[in-house]
């Protein structure tokens, strides 16, 4: 099986050099996004049928380093990333196939596109810590030539430079993980590990060193601040890759090395990781509420999205970590089901926005407005994802979150008494910032389509292609099912808890009319077809009744304008007056928002000017003053590249001096 | 199903009418609601130039996931049909997507008033919204269950004694309540001032059987809170799933009566304090939801409490 897997990725690492090949071709991009297309979506089907298999099979192959060699595996947790990577992968190449024939310069894009597939799809199979690092930098660098395809301007270079920065970090703490893990006998092998069994100092000090190095990439606050510069950069299907599935690679590393790697957890660790999730949760969505541009606004989303699913990672621990298998099992289903339903989601609102890219050149929401009526397509697969990323049912956003609420209800039970408060605590910044999510998505969804159009630019829309739409066609069909059909996805998830944790949740599909049981029947239950069956008939009904037995006559009307006739579409709401209220509430204390008014004086002809001042406050007290201490030393030992030949000399004999003591003491 | 749809806009009725008998007026009849929405259905809709297909479906929308959700509360009898096909954490998701489809009908036309009451519905939101789970975290952890039947069933036995948790989550429940229905000191539902809107600024575009819908939706949803009130903490009188014509007729007649109690409360209330200015309604809705927090709290800390 795992050979199967690894055939595919040898097919895609053999596409980047055959897109240089046909750089000059005016076909290259249908032929090489075709190929992704048809090889992620066999490899996905090796996943599925490896998931619901159920056995493991690893192969060994005579790369990397001589003694070692490069061990892959696919179990259950590889199987369901495995998944995750190539529907994603998937559903961007079908994308790309509309969207990359508007590329400026696609041999810039193309030969890296599907290197980023093949390392993506390399990091969740290997088997041995240094394969691993090997495929995580080769992910890292295959996207940051990516984020800096478009590098004529100046923005997307400064993005790749922070991400390299922060992608070098990561590794860095990675690389520290996997050599504690491996210990003094250098032993790579995951097996090896396993069998191992660290003190209770080194396990944590991994466990920290796991968090930073794969929450780096994933998002978490404060190692997010690469994310909303980068994700942005790229072209659009890259960006939803980056955040659809890269942010979900770097959860399963956590989740390999976490749950896996480790063995048993202490209950401390849950504190963290759970404290580290709920800040991460209602810190994104709330730089999302403050954003103007449409895809910064989705990527700092993602950094919400990955708090909720750190939160449930992190009950997992707990509930671990006290022998409560059961609710391990539950939370560890909420936070994973979680990972795909956002990889899904939030790939189809990246594809929107690059549809809107597309048609009106505009990123920024407040030159947008009206797309409803011109492109009603992108706009319906639009809403279906705004409605999905809010936790709305009857779609699959609120599955994910209802079973990680259930889960929060059964921590009472835990016996250490920093979890009986932390718990209750972040469920409320859960709530808080499932809340906000929505309003977020209020705001991007009714700026952007719904309204009048600011600019020309949004007049002139057209619908995009045919290709694009149906891969966000095929996006949304995805949400409504994993939101009607919970049940499959559930026990789809069975074999992954069973290895992470030992046990798994009841079984789903066979009960009755397809509802969700997660704990016991008379605790709660849910049933999303019905939800959805209810809500569609109710409706009918009431649209059929009204239209048959009162009234269904229409004329159209100029709007409401309180007796002042108000031509101009600037007069609407924008993105930030939208904001305002939620601004004032939270962004005063957090952002520090201010918002200066300049009133010219009476009889003065200049225009007044409004003014909204945010300042991102853990850039400024986390990245700036490392960045300027960097700086600083390195401007003071920069002297030693100026020294005279006598002071050179000193040096290499003061050095010499102290490595021979260093020698006759130590022992 | 069809109970609560008869039911509410008499209960709207009976409020409207308390208030004005306590401000000395006669106050319009009792039924009027009801022929508002028989007149407001036969009228013509006059739609703005710039609305779009949503902006027609969402009445629709709405007051088929009101309906739903008020179909979910145990009203005169536990265990109705279906009603465990959602809890009451789906009940409260199901009221959070009609309102995510009202604020976006009120972007919409693309004038201000319908930014206005959009974007401070959605600021009222995110503090009303996780005030109520937070609720419905304390009454879980006290029921054992977060479906609605279950808790009534709990709530009657005797079991459930005084509890602090419970006095905090109603009071919560209460101010969450009153924000969401709109009414003072959150939003008066009676303006014609549109700075002073939330609700009605969202729905000001909207006419003939669009606001019908718009008007029975937000009746049904007064309804479900004093329900939900009801079942919740004063639930004597609601019949067993297996109860015979005897039990269902306690039951019809004792909610009817908490109905009209709730509803004679509520009007008591609105007469007796002013509306607040909107960013003191934070303060107001952070209350409740610290209230919620500390119910919480205090049930994961001790059992009995």
């Amino acid at each position: 099986m795992v050979v199967y897997a690894l055939c595919g990725v040898a097919a895609l690492l053999a596409l980047a050099p055959i897109a240089v090949m046909l750089r000059a071709s005016p076909n290259a991009s249908g032929v090489i996004y075709g190929a992704s297309l048809i090889v992620s979506v066999m490899l996905s089907i090796v996943g599925l049928l490896n998931l619901f298999a159920g056995t493991s099979s690893a192969a060994t192959l005579p790369l990397g380093l001589p003694w070692l060699g490069a061990h892959f595996r696919i179990d259950s947790l590889a199987a369901f990333f495995i998944i995750i990577v190539n529907v994603g992968g998937a559903a961007a190449s079908l994308f790309a196939l509309g969207y990359g024939q508007h590329e400026q310069a696609p041999e810039r894009v193309l030969p890296f596109y599907p290197a980023y597939l093949a390392a993506m799809n390399l990091v969740v199979l290997c088997d041995d810590a240094f394969s691993f690092l090997l495929s995580w930098e080769f992910m890292s660098l295959s996207s940051w030539a990516l984020v800096v395809a478009h590098h004529r301007e100046r923005e997307n270079l400064q993005a790749g430079y922070v991400y390299l920065l922060m992608a070098s970090f990561g590794t860095l703490a990675l690389l520290l993980a996997f050599g504690l893990l491996a210990g003094a006998n250098g032993n790579y092998l995951f097996d090896a590990i396993r069998a191992s069994h660290p003190s209770s100092s080194v396990a944590a000090l991994v466990l920290i060193l796991a968090l930073a190095g794969a929450g780096s990439k994933a998002g978490i606050v404060p190692l997010h601040a690469w994310l909303p510069l980068a994700h942005p950069a790229a072209p659009s299907h890259v960006s939803a890759l980056m955040s659809g599935v890269m942010t979900k690679v770097a959860v399963y590393g956590f989740v390999r090395i976490a749950f896996d790697l480790l063995g048993a957890p202490a209950w401390w660790w849950s504190m963290l990781v759970l404290s580290v999730g709920g800040i991460t949760a209602v810190m994104g969505v709330l730089y999302a509420l403050m954003q103007h541009d449409l895809k910064r606004l989705l990527a700092y989303h993602t950094v919400e999205n990955i708090g909720i699913i750190y939160i449930g990672l992190g009950l997992a621990l707990a509930f671990k970590a006290h022998g409560m298998a059961a609710a391990a099992a539950l939370a560890l289903t909420a936070g994973l089901l979680h990972v795909f339903n956002h990889s899904i989601f939030k790939s189809l609102l990246f594809f929107g926005a690059g549809a809107v890219l597309n048609s009106t050149g505009e990123r920024d929401m407040e030159h947008l407005g009206g797309l409803i009526h011109r492109m009603p397509q992108t706009a319906f697969v639009f809403l279906v994802g705004c409605v999905a990323i809010s936790a709305l049912p009857p779609l699959n956003g609120f599955v994910s979150e209802w079973l990680t609420f259930q889960a929060i209800l059964l921590s009472p039970q835990l016996p250490s008494w920093g979890l009986k408060f932390l718990v209750p605590a972040v469920g409320a910044l859960l709530a808080l910032s499932a809340a906000l999510a929505a309003a977020c998505f209020v705001k991007a969804f009714g700026v952007s389509f719904l309204g009048r159009p600011r600019t020309s630019a949004a007049a002139d829309a057209q619908e995009t292609d045919s290709n694009s739409l149906a891969a966000m066609f095929f996006l949304s069909a995805l949400c409504l099912i994993a939101g009607i059909l919970p049940g499959i996805f559930i026990d789809a998830l069975g074999p992954v808890t069973k290895t992470l944790i030992g046990v798994s949740m009841p079984h789903q599909t066979g009960l009755d009319w397809l509802t969700v049981v997660p704990i016991a029947e008379s605790r709660s239950s849910y049933n999303g077809l019905l939800v959805f069956i209810f809500v569609t008939l109710s409706g009918s009904i009431a649209a059929f009744a009204i239209h048959r037995l009162a009234s269904d006559k229409l004329r159209r009307g100029p709007a409401w304008d309180c007796g002042y006739p108000d031509a101009s579409p600037a007069t609407q709401y924008t993105a930030s007056s939208f904001a305002q209220p939620i601004r004032r509430v939270y962004g005063t204390a957090l952002f520090r928002a201010r918002e200066i008014g300049e009133m010219p004086p009476p009889g003065a002809t200049a225009p007044a000017r409004l003014t909204v001042e945010l300042r991102d406050l853990i850039w400024e007290a986390a990245y700036e003053p490392i960045a300027t201490f960097v700086s600083y030393a390195t401007e003071r030992l920069n002297v030693l590249q100026f020294l005279t030949i006598r002071r050179y000399l000193t040096l290499v004999f003061s050095a010499l001096v102290l490595l021979l003591l260093v020698l006759a003491i130590w022992p | 199903m069809l109970l609560v749809l008869l039911l509410s806009p008499l209960l709207t009725g009976f409020v409207r009418k308390v208030k004005a008998r306590l401000l000395r007026r006669r106050g319009p009849p009792l039924l009027q609601p009801y022929r508002d929405l028989v007149r407001l259905l036969r009228k013509e809709v006059v739609l703005a130039d710039s609305a779009s297909w949503l902006f027609r479906v969402i009445p629709y929308i709405v007051f088929a996931g009101t309906w739903v959700a008020v179909s979910l509360v145990p009203t005169f009898r536990s265990g109705l049909l279906f009603s465990w096909s959602a809890d009451l954490i789906a009940l409260i998701a199901l009221l959070g997507s009609a309102r995510f489809f009202l604020a976006l009908a009120g972007l919409d036309v693309g004038t201000s008033f319908g930014g206005i009451g959009s974007s401070r519905e959605v600021m009222i939101a995110s503090l009303a919204e996780p005030a109520m789970l937070m609720i419905v975290f304390t009454l879980a952890l006290t029921a054992g269950s977060t479906q609605l039947s279950t808790m009534a069933a709990y709530m009657m036995s005797g079991q459930v004694g005084l509890r602090v948790s419970l006095g905090l989550a109603l009071l919560a429940l209460i101010i969450v309540a009153i924000a969401e229905n709109a009414r003072i000191p959150v939003d008066n539902p009676a303006t014609h001032l549109e700075l002073t809107m939330v609700h009605e600024a969202m729905v000001l575009e909207y006419s003939g059987r669009h606001l019908a819908l718009i008007d029975f939706a937000s009746e049904l949803k007064l309804l479900l809170y004093v329900s939900v009130i009801a079942c919740l903490f004063v639930p004597w009188g609601i019949a067993p799933p297996d109860g015979g014509a005897a039990a269902i007729t306690i039951g019809i007649l004792s909610y009817v009566a908490k109905l009209f109690v709730g509803g004679f409360l509520l009007a008591v209330f609105e007469t007796s304090i002013a509306k607040m200015r909107v960013f003191r309604v934070p303060a107001f809705l952070g209350a409740a939801l610290m209230l919620g927090l500390l119910g919480t709290l205090l049930l994961f800390v001790s059992r009995s409490l």
